[in-house]
């Protein structure tokens, strides 16, 4: 049976919760405020607290999640989430702070900051951090705003941003966003960027490059340092989209490989929960040359105390109402100093590995466009299942079946039927030959039994679900029947 | 040094063997030597879970908190109480492990509370639906904003000056680079007089801008405002407080087109300014211009309810530069809390949370009222905010955090002509007795 909605649940009189006594001589409202101000209805339910527990606590068991089973979700790196870290977020002295409090009373935050600011420099290689961004859409547009403030100090009259194919959707999102037009640029034989058409649409009209590497094939583009020269000879800035940082975590910097911006995923590579799709914290680090354009308020230390400098005169301007996911900011911290320096190389020493053990292994099933060593992740294409009337969906339907995630499907979109693997470093080499042999044994119930597998999901708390009736006659709101 | 990571040796080894190499090293051949990192990083080596625990913890007791002092600071994050039931929810792993939706069968629960959410914040602000959630507040207004330039295709906004001042900060970073013209329309009285807004609205505006209660604490005339707005074909967005709409009418009522906010107030932490969570309403005609996701209750194969991530032609992942945002995630996780909170709380709960705190405002302001030296710049309705008049506020306020209370935040940080002037909220968390401390305190320090 499916979970009642809150709504159907709620009974009036019930309660929830028990407020202590109003302690105040009491007014009438509306001697101080006037009538047509206050309301009469509030469209809220009613519940007892054991309700709203038994409800919220049986939704819960309706997801998958990686403490649950593996979750290979390619781009994503769905990696394990240190339980400590949560115990690091619930400090009384870091949860309970308003943001307005004066200075002296959050020396201990605003040194937290600082020295997480430190340390992603000196991962990414770049000199200056800041932690505003709320996610990694939102870093991307900060890194942009950099980019386009940088442009307009000297005088550059730069439109474009060069973005390969295989980007992440967000990134062309955000070059709208801050008013820059697209330039796609195609991807090489060898899964790279083809640097000829890169040359082809190189002008003074190009503001910049953005770029992830590895890209979203899981493989690292030898040639970063020529396309990087290629882009500051007309005066164009490097962003380095760090989705896939996990990669290359104490291998190799963007900052060493010509980078002047990077933004970083700290919910990807710096283990912090996914939260059903947030929060996430989105840093954003530049080179030297980019510091002054960086958000404010600025932290800063005088030797004796932390300080929050507001006027920087060439800052882009805030970008979030505060000083970032706070709370997100220190689970990353308490992860990188369990790691440390060798325990971060070992990160993706091991994503690495795994990604590449999967992939020898799940070649000889599916098909591989690009075979050479991937890097954190890899893209099997599913058209060799087109014979037996399946598609890709349907794999990643009927891996539902057996407990596993499905990978990200159908991107990049410079795969046909693709499917992109991220086993990530936490997963044990039993969970990845479980997967595998799964992964084998749909590829036999495709050619033997396809019904099987479109179908499928069947084992699940719901079958597949009529997303055409739902986008076609939205019911988004329980209070608005759908036309 | 503690790890996650749970490959044995003999295991690296049959890995190795299977890929076909020797070392781990190999498979990072492709990078050219010249770009690797040449050394280790130059940072501390890992330590254990416990050894972390101390060094973390200690640097969070370099802090003092709202609950070692007491906190009457507002300004867009409100001390609430907040539910024990509520953490121990969103620590369930199965919830704050996983992601965005993408596989909806095996993410219902992530899902069916998203649809809840909307609900819930369609019911509260009176708009016919609601996304997903947005990062925070700030960011909430200036998708709001991206709506109605896109919608109206116009690109003068007014903004009142009694919007939080952090946001528009923030609206000038984001909203300006696509060609947005902010226009800010001055206060008198603690709000905005709409024959103001009425000379400053033309063809050219797409949105008024307003929040409700306003900055400084006071109540707009929302409804005329926009009234005026809609005559010159402008949209009205309206910046509301989620925890003031369990005592005042909807903005929808009022005439809202969006109205979008900052959620922390609904049960989620102070954190020292986030995670928190944004939310984003509005009028249907407006549905396909909403930036991020949206949840859509439906069926599946067998006719079972069930419910999935809807309308994405409007989303990065699909349109890509044509998008209505670039906006990824939601804070899922934050949207979570706050419906857990409204669900604990329930209908009566937020009626009284809004009240208690509206009470116990305007019994501060009474007693404040005898304090000698104590003024109120502003004379109109307020909810649980109020702006007070003291001389030589920066070192008062000094005075009172040093004998334990946070007593209000500086105006003259953003109002030039708020000089001396501080902004002080109250919610249903403070006890008559730390009020009449307060005023006490207050009292002593002003003329002591």
């Amino acid at each position: 049976m499916a979970e009642p909605l809150i709504f159907d649940l709620s009974k009036d009189g019930c309660r929830g919760f028990t407020l202590p006594a109003l302690d105040v001589p009491e007014v009438d409202p509306a001697d101080h405020i006037p009538a047509r101000f206050l309301r009469e209805e509030l469209p809220l339910p009613s519940m007892s607290e054991l309700d709203v527990v038994r409800h919220f606590t049986r939704l819960s068991r309706l997801n998958h999640s990686v403490d649950i089973g593996f979750y290979p979700l390619g781009s994503c790196t769905m990696k394990y989430n240190p339980k400590v870290n949560e115990n690091m977020a619930r400090l009384p002295g870091f949860a309970n702070l308003h943001p307005q409090q004066p200075e002296e009373t959050v020396q201990g935050a605003l040194q937290m900051l600082k020295t997480l600011e430190d340390s992603l420099a000196e991962i990414t290689g770049m000199d200056a951090i800041t932690l505003q961004p709320a996610a990694g859409a939102q870093g991307e547009l900060t890194g942009l705003l950099i980019m386009k403030a940088y442009h307009r100090k000297k005088g550059n009259h730069k439109t474009k941003i060069m973005i390969p194919d295989s980007g992440h959707g967000t990134n062309p999102a955000s070059c709208s966003m801050v008013g820059y037009e697209v330039v796609n640029i195609k991807s090489d034989p060898r899964g790279g960027v083809d640097i000829e058409d890169l040359k082809s649409k190189l002008g003074p009209d190009i503001a910049g490059l953005m770029i992830t590497n590895p890209n979203t094939l899981g493989l690292f583009d030898e040639n970063i340092g020529e396309l990087a020269h290629l882009v500051h000879s007309v005066d164009g800035l490097v962003y380095y989209d760090g989705a896939n940082l996990n990669a290359i975590m104490g291998w190799a910097r963007p900052g060493d490989m010509g980078f002047d911006i990077v933004h970083l995923n700290l919910h990807k590579t710096f283990s912090t929960p996914h939260g059903g799709g947030g929060p996430g914290a989105g840093p954003v680090g530049v080179k030297k040359h980019l510091e002054a354009f960086l958000p404010n308020p600025r932290i800063q230390f005088d030797g004796k105390k932390y300080r929050l400098q507001t006027k920087c005169r060439e800052s882009v301007g805030p970008v979030l109402g505060s000083l970032g996911n706070f709370l997100v900011l220190v689970r990353a911290f308490a992860y990188i100093m369990v790691n440390g320096r060798e325990g971060l190389k070992n990160v993706s020493a091991y994503a690495v590995l795994n990604a590449n053990y999967m992939m020898q292994r799940l070649k000889k099933t599916f098909d591989l466009p690009y075979d050479r060593f991937c890097k954190h992740e890899f893209v099997l294409s599913g058209k060799g299942l087109a014979k037996y009337g399946v598609k890709t969906l349907d794999v990643a339907k009927r891996l539902l079946d057996f407990g596993f995630h499905a990978p990200t499907i159908y991107f990049p979109m410079i795969v046909e039927e693709s499917m992109m693997i991220e086993p990530t470093e936490t997963e044990s080499k039993g969970t990845l030959d479980c997967f595998c042999e799964t992964m084998e044994m749909i590829a036999r119930e495709a050619a033997e039994n396809p019904e099987n597998l479109r179908n499928a999901p069947v084992k699940t708390p719901v079958r597949r679900l009529d997303e055409a009736t739902a986008a076609r006659k939205p019911d988004i709101n329980f209070f608005q029947k759908p036309e | 040094m503690a790890n996650y990571i749970p490959t044995t040796p003999a295991e690296l080894q049959e890995m190795l063997g299977a890929i076909g190499v020797k070392t781990i090293e190999d498979l990072f051949a492709e990078i050219p030597p010249e770009l690797r990192l040449q050394g280790e990083l130059n940072l501390p080596a890992g330590m254990s879970e416990p050894e972390m625990t101390r060094k973390v913890t200690r640097l969070s007791q370099n802090n003092s908190t709202v609950d070692d002092k007491v906190c009457f600071l507002g300004g867009g994050a409100y001390d609430h109480i907040i539910p024990a039931a509520i953490d121990h929810l969103l620590l369930r792993g199965d919830f704050f492990t996983a992601y965005t939706p993408y596989q909806p069968e095996v993410s219902q629960g992530t899902l069916q509370c998203i649809y809840e959410f909307q609900s819930l914040i369609s019911g509260l602000t009176g708009m016919d639906q609601a996304n997903a959630s947005m990062y925070e507040g700030a960011t909430a207004a200036v998708e709001a904003i991206n709506m109605a330039t896109a919608q109206t295709r116009r690109n003068r906004v007014l903004i009142m000056q009694t919007v939080n001042p952090e946001y528009r900060r923030v609206m000038n970073s984001l909203n300006t680079p696509l060609g947005v013209n902010l226009v800010s329309v001055p206060f008198e009285d603690g709000t905005v007089d709409p024959a103001k807004v009425h000379e400053l609205l033309s063809d050219q505006v797409a949105a008024v801008v307003m929040q409700y209660p306003n900055f400084l604490g006071c109540i707009e005339d929302v409804e005329r405002i926009a009234e005026l707005a809609h005559e010159a074909g402008a949209l009205v967005i309206v910046v509301a407080n989620p925890i003031a709409l369990g005592l005042l009418e909807t903005p929808g009522k009022l005439g809202a087109d969006i109205v979008c906010g900052e959620g922390q107030p609904l049960g989620i932490p102070l954190s020292f300014g986030g995670p928190y969570v944004g939310f984003l309403a509005a009028k249907k005609a407006l549905l396909r211009r909403m930036p991020g996701r949206i949840v859509g209750r439906t069926t599946d194969l067998d006719g079972k309810t069930g419910y999935v991530l809807t309308l994405q032609a409007r989303e990065q992942h699909i349109r890509r530069e044509k998008a209505s945002s670039n906006i990824c995630s939601n804070q899922a996780l934050m949207a979570l809390n706050a419906t857990i909170y409204m669900s604990l709380m329930g209908r009566e709960g937020i009626r009284e949370v809004a009240s208690q705190s509206f009470q116990k405002a305007h019994y501060l302001k009474r007693e404040l009222a005898k304090v000698e030296g104590v003024t109120f710049p502003f004379t109109g309705s307020f909810f649980h905010e109020l702006v007070v008049k003291i001389p030589n506020a920066r070192k008062v306020l000094g005075k009172m955090a040093k004998h334990g209370i946070f007593a209000g935040i500086p105006l003259d940080n953003w109002f030039a002509n708020l000089k001396d002037c501080i902004l002080v909220a109250v919610t249903e968390k403070r006890s008559k007795d730390e009020i009449d401390n307060y005023c006490n305190l207050l009292g002593g320090f002003i003329n002591g």
